[in-house]
């Protein structure tokens, strides 16, 4: 019987689960979180039972039914607080996945598993823009927003800003409104002829994606009925306080991002939520050797293969999708993985919903592309990599004087990137203030910032301890 | 007051009832929601900051909320590197302020 390894619980991994179960394969699901669901999905803690959490959710339905198909089936385990801190590839091409668990940061237990396949279904992180001011107490990820007023009944403040670009931006008001904060102002940075030209043609595409487009025209009226102030074509361009977020100053924003200079308008607030999009988690997937696309995400076939024997991936890292699509890529990984073919009909509703949700993707991405001149509202001292204090001014320095064209040695002369996040917060922003490109940036030494072959930190102290050589189906509980 | 927790009964999930957790943070006690995280207690008390920054000893707290960033390290009960938006919040759990000092010259060390 095949073993399948799903690492991942959010939409796309528990797809993934369910379809490699109804193929009749074992199945063993991973994710660092403590509950699964993954971040569309973040709820409450058992402690904390509600009568109608739902209301916080979209498909709520879809999660709770294959949550429960999935914890009373015996034949697949769903292990929580456990992560993947390393995947290494041996000789033979065979992947050994390296697990901890148990507290989370605390003492761990490790172990080694080498499953028959492995279906990647990591997700994504919000993007943020460095912007004069980010660091400050107050200054959250739209996600961060989200994630408390979701998974903790905590709203991050009184009165709050929330800007970026993307649909995510309706979602993330909406959750905040729901936990009794003001949203003062979303601001998005995409101009309402570039969105309306990319959402609004070719509208035959999207039939079957309508409850999609309904889902946006509802956020549209919420604010409408709210009295959100949406305003398109701006942007946050710099953030106020000593101690925490006092204000910001916003400004519009010409067609590539840069700040027209006069409009600026200060705004009080107490708490800002940034979302410049979505930035795949991709180190599992780099470092079991998958090939990435020109835009920096797994490739898949139709199968949704990776160019690994065995390894296939599924949901955000294959591209920005949404939930719609991660099901359904999810499904048809967990189908073929289990030794089943994408053209089977038990998967033909799934590729069909893969098909049309990719189409909508697609144009929420056309829609809502970085901007060329986003580093304009940088000023000198403002932080880019907020680990090790890395300001802008050093990096255009330091990519000045020094000449170099490897992204590797700029890493290590400013220290950009190399801190405890691993640059996975300012990776992208660095690369493209490194190399003066707005797109995926390219060094001479074909460097990325997505490689990192100790995924998660770990102790000495746990590593010590692990036996050496056990090596075990994923299937083996300890 | 900014950060805060939702109002219970003003709240549109209608929450059932739920047992209060309590961690000191700086020789003070805040009181959570059992099952919140480290973060969400000292966020629900409008706490912002928890850790001090090495170069510029500027304040933090949480930033990603979902375990990415690193923001939001913090020592509990003497372990350090602790991220307070994964970390389940215990009763009685002694939270403590991470601030890492660049390291010194030997020279300047000395003596």
């Amino acid at each position: 019987m095949t073993d399948v390894l799903v690492v991942g619980a959010g939409p796309a991994g528990l797809a993934a689960a369910a379809a490699a179960r109804r193929r009749g394969a074992m199945v063993r699901v991973i994710d660092s979180a403590e509950r699964t669901g993954g971040q569309y999905w973040r709820h409450l803690p058992e402690s904390r039972p509600s009568g109608r959490e739902s209301v916080l959710h979209h498909q709520w339905g879809a999660y709770q039914s294959l949550r429960q198909a999935l914890e009373s089936d015996s034949g697949c385990t769903i292990d929580t607080e456990t992560q993947v801190w390393a995947i290494e590839r041996r000789a033979d091409g065979s992947l050994r996945v390296n697990l901890a668990y148990g507290d989370v940061d605390g003492t761990r237990v490790t172990e080694t598993v080498v499953p028959d396949r492995l279906v990647l279904a990591t997700g994504a992180h919000d993007r943020a823009l460095p912007v004069p001011g980010w660091t400050l107490p107050g200054v959250f990820t739209a996600g961060a927003a989200q994630a408390m007023a979701k998974g903790e009944r905590i709203a991050v403040g009184d009165r709050v800003v929330v800007a970026g670009s993307g649909p995510f931006l309706f979602p993330v008001t909406a959750s905040l409104g729901q936990a009794g904060a003001r949203v003062v102002g979303v601001f998005e940075a995409s101009r309402p002829s570039r969105m309306a030209r990319h959402w609004l043609a070719r509208p035959w595409e999207l039939m079957g994606a309508s409850h999609k487009v309904s889902e946006l025209a509802g956020y549209v009226a919420h604010h409408l009925r709210g009295r959100v102030p949406y305003r398109t074509g701006f942007g946050v361009v710099e953030i106020h306080g000593t101690d925490r977020v006092e204000a910001v100053t916003v400004a519009r924003l010409d067609a590539d991002w840069a700040p027209v200079p006069g409009t600026e308008r200060r705004i009080a607030c107490d708490a800002v939520c940034l979302g410049h999009g979505f930035t795949p988690r991709l180190e599992l997937a780099v470092a079991a050797g998958c090939e990435l696309t020109d835009e920096r995400f797994v490739r898949v076939d139709g199968e949704q293969r990776t160019s690994v024997d065995g390894v296939f991936a599924a949901g955000e890292i294959t591209a920005i999708g949404g939930v719609d699509l991660a099901l359904a890529e999810g499904e048809i990984a967990g189908w073929v993985a289990a030794g089943g073919r994408s053209a089977d009909a038990s998967v033909r509703a799934a590729r069909r919903a893969r098909d049309r949700f990719a189409r909508f993707a697609e144009r929420i991405a056309t829609a809502h592309p970085i901007g060329a001149s986003w580093s304009t509202w940088l000023q000198d001292d403002t932080i880019v990599c907020r680990c090790e204090e890395v300001d802008a001014g050093t990096l255009a320095r330091v990519a000045e004087s020094t000449a170099s064209v490897g992204l590797r040695s700029l890493k290590l002369t400013t220290r950009a990137g190399l801190g405890l996040c691993q640059g996975r917060i300012c990776g992208r922003s660095v690369e493209q203030l490194l190399s003066g490109s707005s797109g995926c940036a390219a060094f001479a030494d074909g460097a990325t910032t997505d490689r990192r072959p100790i995924a998660a930190p770990l102790r000495i102290g746990d590593l010590a301890r692990a036996p050496q050589s056990t090596e075990t189906s994923p299937h083996h509980i300890p | 007051m900014s950060a805060r927790a939702v109002d219970p009964r003003r709240d549109p999930i209608q929450p059932g009832p739920t047992d209060p957790v309590t961690i000191t943070f700086e020789g003070r006690e805040y009181v959570g929601v059992r099952g919140q995280s480290v973060a969400g207690v000292l966020l629900a008390n409008n706490v912002l900051d928890w850790r001090t920054t090495s170069t510029r000893h500027e304040p933090r707290g949480l930033f990603c909320g979902i375990g990415v960033c690193f923001d939001c390290v913090v020592t509990v009960d003497g372990q350090r590197d602790v991220r307070a938006c994964q970390r389940t919040a215990r009763d009685g759990a002694q939270v403590e302020r991470q601030h890492d000092e660049l390291p010194r010259r030997v020279e300047e060390a000395g003596s």
